[in-house]
């Protein structure tokens, strides 16, 4: 039975990415009988690479993802190096959790009105600091360069490639590690990125793979702070698959094929990067230098790096709940000129709706998901399966490349526009990440309560039900935690699957960032935050009030 | 719970032979039985607060009055709905489509009359539509050059007029030539929504009118003559466009977003399609009182907002009995009330009796809304060609 579970979650995720898949390929050669196109052609491609913006949005979205990958990586390594076994890292490692749960939509409104002319930062220091008494013309966010894209993709993506560094440093056997080189006179950081770096990095490749993925292709990051003119391609593609007049479905296609084409170009890329960087890491980690002195720089650097990760999200979440409750703000003023409920009052029908909906879809996405992990967990035994690296796939193929092809099917098929439809396509995007945080504590279990339990007779299914699963009931309320934030955050699944009929706090969210109302979009975002953020809540809270007469299961 | 009874009771609804055959307007009292029960999906944009509540005030009235629930699908573009309704005819569903209503007109509602995929004629039919003035507002039988024909009804008149913060601007631009030099001499201080935006769009139009001598070819579609005709624009927009905000290099998505801009003090002239909008904005905190409007000395673009009733839509008859109600002169008189709208009533004064005229009399103008007789004239929009090929060539020019 739990042999059927785990090829149950690797169908549930392989088939929609493959049909998606098919249903993107056939349009881009001119194959969808639906719009009349019944002969292959190359005529998608030929409009595509018409469009005057292609080379620029290709650039685009090669630079913004690389550098958002390289940068969060380099960001978190720094973090790690600098801070792992103080007491700072194990507060930075409990803010994690929160900031994790935040939506990268969320994130990214509260990021473009901190920096924004007419924002936070300038408010701050204006007039008395800048001498502008109305906001400066200047581009930052929307930038040509996508950077304001880059610092939204970093503060969502260091979180979680912290959490991904954090559950591979066991292994690792990290602290001992470094407590050697320290021993050989090796700076903190310098001892840390020669000996540990190495064996994390191995552990953590197919999370980088999937943050670089999803850098280069995410949609509703750069919808609010990605350059318009031309926008990223992923963007542009969405707008292709939009486009009243529905031959641009055609070239949507071929946009989407390219789109995957370039996704795993850049992996290649990387990989090949990976090479090349082993090589001469290995001369410079036998090189002997010790780079004590290092630390001096790179420890405060490491620290500022966090804080500030944290300060960008904090502030700008605080701004935006502030919005949400201002009356008249004009620039410069640092606070409303009037505050009230109003801006929530005008919401509040639509809020309980799309609240209830969002937490409905959230919450069986999240159930089954949990159940199948656990099915496909318990299927593999001790040793995880090497099939299961295809958990990465809906991570790494990139969601606009197969999500109108499965949009597409779903119309055919007449299952869009429905709760269920939603909560099914929302599961290949949660069960991965459900299964990647339960996978390591559910290995950590000590098999030895399980042999005592069997040898007073009890058969497995009994020890899972009685042993196990109460034993790690903590890990199991993280990933549901994690599971129901991940449905939460899902803005073009939702989107196209849908059809209008269906809508989540993300989907009305992100609608609302081509409004422009900071009112609106702060009452949104503070709720698309606090959703999650509950659960959690209530997930860390759960086992603690069931486990709290149970001295060995407390934490620490 | 109650989800489910509602999907029990459309379930019900579409086995009533009342939905067998085509619904027929002129049998009203069959409208207003099939209808009772049912939810309509109006799609219309949703990206301006206000908007959203007069919708949902729309969909009380409704319940109360007709039992019809009405479900305000929020569009970040009209033309998604469009798409929907074409998606669904291709694959085949040509009944229960997702749509029932649509907020249209331009080039949105063209393509779905050349194509079929509009319900209709009905809407001079409707037990409202003799209270609608189309003599003293031809825009309500004729959209964007196109006859309309019955197949939308027409619900709120729109002009474009310029909003100017008055505390920064002394005398404001009324005119295009007077508009350029303004731009000239205050650089970074003036932008328009990004085309294919409806109001971006609608200002490469209104810039269009400005620079020609004679507009009448606007009229008919784009012919040969385009790159001639349209010469003097670019020209205008090449010399502007390096002292817009942002110098150019980025503009924004669309009006709230412009209207944000002007709040913010990052612009000192913005513009809307609705006279009203700047009155209910300072009505509701969200903009500096000291912001007035103004229109060019000869004329801004005019038009009508109207709602269509795809072929394929599910609850024909609810959308019918909404297309009715937003005629009421109760909902219209709420419309044009400058703390809730400021729409400008597609209705006739005369055609009015006493007690609704009176709601109309008893509503102010709002602080920053110009009297009718101030409003100067309404331009015809230009054939819906235009809008589309200007946006392409902008998008080409300007937009890489």
């Amino acid at each position: 039975m739990a042999r059927a579970g785990l090829w149950a979650a690797l169908g549930l995720l392989a088939l929609p990415v493959l049909a998606g898949l098919a249903g993107v390929i056939a349009p881009a050669f001119g194959y969808l009988p639906a719009l009349g196109g019944t002969e292959l052609s190359l005529d998608p491609w030929r409009g595509l690479l018409s469009w005057g913006g292609l080379a620029a949005a290709m650039r685009l979205s090669l630079t913004t993802g690389v550098l958002s990958t390289a940068l969060s990586l380099a960001l978190t390594f720094l973090i790690v190096a600098a801070w792992q076994g103080t007491r700072s890292f194990a507060w930075v490692t409990r803010a994690l959790a929160p900031m994790l749960a935040l939506p990268h939509a969320a994130a990214a409104f509260g990021l473009a009105f901190l920096i924004a002319p007419s924002g936070w930062i300038a408010r701050a220091l204006s007039p008395w600091a800048t001498g502008w008494e109305r906001p400066p013309d200047l581009l930052i966010v929307n930038d040509p360069w996508g950077l304001a894209l880059v610092a939204g993709l970093v503060v969502k993506e260091v979180p979680f490639l912290l959490l991904m560094t954090l559950a591979a440093l066991p292994q690792a056997d990290s602290l001992r590690s470094q407590m050697i080189a320290r021993g050989l006179g090796y700076g903190r950081v310098m001892g840390w990125m020669k000996v540990v770096a190495p064996r994390v990095y191995a552990q953590i490749r197919l999370p980088v793979y999937a943050v670089l993925a999803y850098s280069m292709s995410v949609v509703d990051v750069a919808l609010i702070l990605g350059p318009t003119r031309p926008p990223t391609l992923a963007v542009q593609i969405l707008e292709w698959t939009n486009h009243p007049d529905l031959q641009m479905r055609f070239q949507a296609a071929a946009g989407a094929c390219l789109q995957l084409v370039l996704v795993v170009g850049a992996l290649a890329l990387w990989r090949l990067a990976e090479r090349l960087v082993a090589r001469r890491g290995a001369g410079w980690a036998a090189g002997g230098a010790r780079g004590a002195g290092a630390d001096r720089v790179l420890r405060p650097l490491g620290a500022g790096v966090a804080l500030a990760t944290g300060l960008a999200v904090g502030l700008g979440l605080a701004g935006l709940l502030v919005w949400s409750f201002a009356g008249l703000w004009r620039f410069p003023a640092l606070w409303p000129d009037a505050w009230g409920l109003r801006n929530w009052a005008g919401q509040s029908d639509m809020l309980a709706r799309r609240i209830w909906q969002s937490a409905v879809i959230a919450l069986g996405a999240s159930v089954i998901a949990l159940a199948l992990s656990v099915a496909a967990l318990q299927a593999q035994g001790a040793r995880p399966a090497r099939i299961m690296g295809l958990i990465y796939l809906p991570l790494i193929v990139p969601q606009i490349a197969f999500l109108p092809g499965l949009a597409s099917f779903a119309l055919i098929l007449g299952l869009d526009g429905t709760l269920l439809a939603v909560m099914a396509v929302h599961l290949v995007f949660v069960l991965p990440y459900v299964y990647l945080v339960l996978a390591d504590p559910w290995r950590a279990w000590d098999a030895r309560a399980g042999l005592v339990a069997a040898s007073l007779g009890a058969r497995p299914l009994r020890v899972l039900w009685a042993v196990r699963l109460p034993m790690l009931l903590r890990a199991l309320c993280v990933a549901f935690a994690v599971g129901f934030a991940t449905s939460i955050a899902q803005y073009l699944p939702t989107l196209l699957i849908g059809a209008g009929r269906v809508g989540t706090v993300t989907t009305e969210a992100v609608a609302l960032a081509s409004s422009a109302n900071r009112r609106l979009i702060g009452v949104w975002a503070v709720v698309q935050m606090a959703l999650p953020m509950a659960v959690f809540a209530a997930c860390l809270a759960l086992p603690a009030l069931i486990w709290r007469n149970r001295q060995g299961m407390r934490i620490g | 719970m109650h989800r489910i009874i509602a999907a029990i009771a459309i379930a019900s609804a579409s086995l009533s032979p009342a939905l067998a055959d085509s619904p027929d307007p002129q049998d009203w009292d069959a409208v207003l039985d099939a209808a009772r029960g049912q939810t309509v999906y109006w799609h219309a944009w949703g990206g301006d607060p206000r908007i959203n509540a007069f919708i949902a005030s729309v969909g009380d009235d409704l319940q109360d009055r007709y039992g019809v629930t009405l479900e305000h699908v929020r569009l970040a573009d009209t033309a998604d709905a469009v798409t929907r309704v074409i998606s669904e005819r291709q694959a085949g569903r040509d009944s229960d489509g997702a749509v029932d209503a649509i907020w249209i007109n331009g080039a949105n509602f063209a393509s779905m009359k050349e194509q079929g995929l509009l319900f209709g004629p009905f809407a001079e039919d409707l037990p409202n539509w003799p209270l609608v003035d189309t003599d003293a507002n031809p825009a309500v039988l004729i959209d964007f050059t196109l006859p309309v024909e019955g197949f939308a009804s027409p619900w709120a008149m729109f002009q474009m007029v310029f909003e100017y913060d008055s505390a920064t601007v002394n005398d404001p631009p009324r005119s295009l030539d007077a508009l350029r030099d303004w731009i000239g001499e205050n650089p970074g201080r003036f932008t328009y929504p990004q085309p294919p935006d409806f109001l971006g769009a609608s200002f490469l139009k209104q810039a269009l009118y400005g620079v020609l001598d004679d507009p009448a070819a606007l009229l008919d579609p784009v012919g040969e003559d385009y790159d001639e005709i349209t010469a003097p624009l670019w020209e205008f927009l090449d010399e502007i466009t390096p002292n817009l905000w942002r110098q150019g290099r980025a503009y924004p998505a669309n009006e709230p977003a412009l209207a944000q801009l002007l709040a913010d003090g990052e612009v000192d002239i913005g513009f809307a399609f609705n006279p009203g909008r700047a009155s209910a904005a300072i009505a509701d905190g969200e903009l500096q009182d000291s912001v007035r409007t103004f229109v060019f000395d000869g004329g801004t673009l005019a038009n009508a907002s109207y709602l269509s009733i795809p072929y394929n839509a599910a609850h024909i008859e609810a959308a019918l009995v909404l297309a009715n109600l937003i005629l009421d002169p109760e909902i219209q008189a709420r419309a044009q009330d400058p703390d809730v709208l400021g729409f400008q009533t597609v209705l006739g004064m005369d055609r009015l009796d006493a007690e609704d005229r009176a709601r109309f009399e008893a509503l102010e103008l709002g602080i920053a809304t110009l009297p009718p007789e101030e409003m100067g004239t309404g331009l015809l929009e230009p054939h819906p060609d235009w809008m589309t090929r200007l946006a392409e060539d902008w998008a080409e020019r300007y937009g890489q």
